[in-house]
């Protein structure tokens, strides 16, 4: 048999603030790019047009950046795409020049088909792939995907309500907060593109990275109701570590299939895949260094009613440890207010 | 024993299920016939998953009624309008199965799989609708020039392929057979076309077999056929199919060349009950230019039938003219539900009131294109299957192999899943598969780590396994409710491709559940079964 960190015993908390600083850091240039750089929104949110072109054999990049220019498309990007003969082009309405109606996105694709035409030869080229996006419908994907993180968020906090006391659920919603502003950041440090798939890839970080807290805190609760004599901070180191095998298992497999999206799965969903390993890494790191000593914080600010400053769920036998939170115990619309 | 025979019948069953459901079928295609450049459809083999356009190569149009020169004050008819008439065009497209269908209040969303023109589809949504009447060919002279039209088919050695419909002919009345009897005096068989045709219920009306009709058409489009065509009679097709007992048909009408009146004259159509008779009608107002042409034309025309045809295609059965009509007419439906007296007024107003319609997105994904997303994303499922697996096993050993064999089943149950619910596969579903098969495993090892533990405090193999599931469940359960729930947001907000994506993975959460939980402790039960001396779990 083997046993990866068996009994274990790290004293994970120690370094809380250790690991503030470094996610801080990381933050901090993150946000840094934020700033300067912006996010890259994929056309589907800005409006505009997306022409993925194949060419029978390699043409210079300047050669089509002219011929762009030339039919009147100077705020057009071009660039290569996964191989020397396959390229984007993309014109987004902000930069084209002028009328931003509906029908414009429509004209850019006319017009990168006649400039094609001139540098490439007719018929020397195939387009593979368009994407004309009006602005309306580019506000609309905007609204949309805003929603999303959001009810994802209120769904979560009303689930982890329901499952667990309000401290646990604040505590893993603060951890999964600083899950969602860490892959932004990685996303604008990386200038990935955020399309639809990479909110939906978010949205999947989101749901992985609770996942790992709630297991984590699973034991936690079991742990409570186990050690009666222990403190909450050695419980939570205790609980890490019992969980650790687990998450180096379950973390090597997902990695393991994520990065064989990233390497093979093509140029398409290689954005998607990037947001997911770095999701990973940061679920993971969150749901230790975020979740656990925030727990230990809130439990210190705000005690529980029994001695060692957390709460557990009424004397309920174990073989039922899923009881509802008792009205008293579980202020959860006052939940956000302490967070402020 | 007793207890592992029942969860091997339930396994069984969910895999002859799935099974069952994935067994490739018939479906038919809509290809360009190389000869004649026409559409024609073909029956192929294929496995029964649905592929989205991203995957299969198509086009994704969303369009709304064009506003730029005026507003339109009611978006919502325009765009009825607008489907009514895209759908009318269907035939048109190069794809079986599009998608016409209305997205909230004002878009219309078209889907065409496989379509390889992207202009061409444009053209053929965009197109401004045309609606005309024009009188059956009261006087049979179709009919009378079918005998002409076999012995030219006859004469370019055209074979009759259709041997079994002389009997059918007979219950349809003996008109064909009448026409047979003609082309039967030239040569023993009877004529390619007129086998065909079984005469209708009013004069120009004719039924084609539903499976024939492509045939017909390409029939009557010979030039040889064509000059044998009576003077001022043209043919035209119904627009939708119509069962006759257990058979459908296609309508053919035979109508005068000339329209008596076109949509231009037609102001308003609406549909409504007779409140004396109770039956449906529409009710329709001309302009006053219109009244007058459609006065005399009426007069002439009394006792006649009057085809009502939208781009080419003949809408529902045409009426009969009853006297002279002016500027307000109404078509009588008799019995029929007031929905079919409704969409017969959208016909009108459609032909009558063009609704320019502008496209607001358009995605166009080549089918090269999407052949290569299949290939790359199956070769990084494989990879990343193999790397599960040599964790898997490389680490909890036989265990791990019983989780791996119960990763096959989550495999055939996820997409046994995707094709029994008739689901669409898209590219970010493809990648959200091969994630979850990475996730898939985590109930697994939660429930390995589980056993691991109970084995440590020294609980006999036996209730170390019962337990490590036991105690698992919680974990497992409240992680996965987590994923799916994100899930459902994704599904609920998202569009397309984004869906798909969702989709997958609250399938693949669901199907990880039985396999992971039920499989695999099955497996257990049956490995303990077996070796009842066993002192060490291969874990």
């Amino acid at each position: 048999m083997i046993r990866l960190f068996a009994n274990a015993s790290y004293d994970f908390i120690k370094w809380r603030r250790w690991a503030f600083s470094l996610t801080g850091a990381i933050m901090l240039i993150g946000v840094g790019f934020l700033a300067t750089r912006g996010i890259n929104y994929s056309i589907e949110f800005t409006g505009g047009t997306l022409m993925q072109v194949e060419t029978h054999k390699k043409v210079e990049t300047g050669v089509i950046r002219a011929a762009l220019d030339n039919v009147g498309l100077n705020g057009a990007e071009i660039q290569t795409f996964g191989s020397d003969t396959s390229y984007v082009i993309r014109a987004r309405l902000a930069h084209s020049a002028g009328t931003t109606d509906e029908t414009s996105s429509q004209a850019v694709a006319t017009a990168v088909g006649r400039a094609l035409d001139q540098s490439v030869g007719a018929g020397q080229y195939t387009v593979s792939r368009t994407e004309a996006v009006g602005p309306k419908v580019g506000r609309e994907l905007q609204g949309k995907a805003l929603l999303a993180i959001l009810l994802s968020f209120v769904v979560t906090l009303v689930y982890l309500a329901f499952r667990f006391e309000w401290r646990f659920g604040l505590a893993a919603v603060v951890a999964t907060a600083h899950d969602v502003v860490a892959t932004v950041a990685f996303i604008s440090v990386m200038h990935l593109e955020v399309s639809l798939i990479v909110v939906g890839a978010v949205l999947t970080v989101v749901g992985y990275s609770l996942n790992d807290t709630i297991i984590i805190f699973d034991r936690v609760r079991e742990n409570l109701r186990k050690y009666r004599r222990q403190n909450l901070y050695e419980i939570l180191n205790l609980s890490i570590n019992e969980t650790l095998p687990r998450s180096v298992l379950t973390h090597g497999t997902t990695i393991a299939t994520t990065i064989a999206l990233l390497i093979l799965a093509g140029e398409v969903i290689r954005p998607f895949a990037w947001v997911m390993t770095f999701g990973i890494f940061t679920g993971t790191f969150s749901s230790i260094y975020i979740a656990a000593p925030v727990l230990l914080w809130i439990e210190k600010r705000w005690p529980g009613e029994d001695a060692r400053g957390a709460r557990v769920f009424g004397s309920r036998s174990p073989a039922a440890p899923f009881a509802p939170a008792t009205p008293t115990s579980s202020p959860s619309p006052r939940a956000p207010q302490p967070a402020r | 024993m007793g207890k592992i025979r029942q969860r091997l019948y339930v396994i069984g069953a969910l895999i002859v299920l799935s099974i069952v459901s994935l067994v490739p079928r018939n479906a038919k295609q809509r290809v360009i016939d190389a000869g004649t450049g026409r559409m024609k459809d073909t029956t192929v083999r294929r496995l029964p998953i649905n592929l989205g356009l991203d995957l299969q190569g198509g086009i994704h149009l969303a369009l709304e009624v064009d506003q730029s020169k005026g507003p339109i004050p009611d978006c919502a008819d325009a765009i009825q309008r607008a489907e009514r008439v895209v759908r009318t065009r269907i035939d048109e497209f190069g794809t079986t199965e599009p998608v016409v269908q209305i997205q909230g209040r004002c878009r219309l969303i078209v889907e065409l799989a496989g379509e390889r023109d992207p202009g061409r589809a444009k053209g053929v949504i965009q197109r401004t609708a045309f609606l005309e009447f024009r009188i059956t060919d009261m006087k049979n002279e179709f009919k009378d020039a079918l005998p002409q039209m076999d012995a030219a088919l006859r004469k370019a050695g055209i074979k009759s392929r259709a041997a079994a419909p002389s009997a059918v002919a007979q219950l349809f009345g003996g008109d064909t057979s009448k026409a047979g009897r003609d082309s039967a005096a030239d040569a023993n068989a009877p004529g390619v076309l007129s086998s065909l045709l079984f005469q209708g219920q009013l004069p120009g009306e004719f039924l084609v077999p539903e499976e024939q009709w492509p045939l017909v058409d390409s029939l009557v489009q010979r030039p040889d056929v064509r000059s044998a065509m009576p003077r001022g009679i043209e043919l035209r097709w119904g627009a939708q199919s119509e069962s006759r007992g257990a058979r459908a048909y296609r309508a053919l009408y035979a109508v005068e060349s000339r329209p008596i009146i076109t949509g231009e004259e037609l102001v308003k159509a609406v549909a409504r009950r007779d409140p004396v008779t109770n039956g449906s009608i529409v009710a329709f107002q001309l302009s006053r230019r219109g009244a007058r042409i459609f006065s005399q034309e009426t007069a002439r025309h009394i006792g006649h039938y009057m085809a009502i045809i939208l781009d080419g295609r003949v809408q529902g059965q045409p009426p009969v003219i009853r006297s002279q009509i002016g500027a307000n007419g109404q078509i009588e439906l008799g019995t029929k539900p007031l929905q079919e007296a409704s969409d017969l007024a959208l016909v009108l107003r459609a032909g009558a009131l063009p609704a320019p319609l502008t496209i607001v997105e358009e995605r166009t994904i080549g089918p090269s294109l999407g052949a290569d997303s299949i290939r790359d994303g199956v070769r990084a499922g494989v990879v990343g299957v193999v790397l599960v697996i040599v964790i898997m096993v490389g680490y909890y050993r036989m265990s791990g192999a019983l989780a791996v064999a119960a990763l096959t089943l989550y495999c055939l149950f996820t997409m046994a899943g995707l094709a029994a619910f008739g689901f669409t596969l898209t590219l970010p579903g493809l990648a959200g598969f091969v994630l979850s098969i990475g996730i898939a495993v985590d109930a697994n090892v939660l429930i390995f780590e589980r056993i691991r533990e109970e084995l440590v405090h020294g609980k006999s193999l036996r209730l170390a396994v019962d337990d490590g599931f036991l105690h698992a469940m919680n974990a497992i359960v409240d992680s996965n409710v987590s994923t799916a729930l994100t899930a459902l947001i994704l599904y609920a907000v998202g569009t397309g491709p984004v869906q798909g994506f969702a989709i997958t993975l609250i399938i693949g959460i669901a199907a990880s559940m039985i396999s992971a939980i039920f499989v695999v402790k099955t497996l257990f039960l049956i490995w303990l079964y077996r070796r009842p001396d066993m002192v060490t779990l291969s874990i």
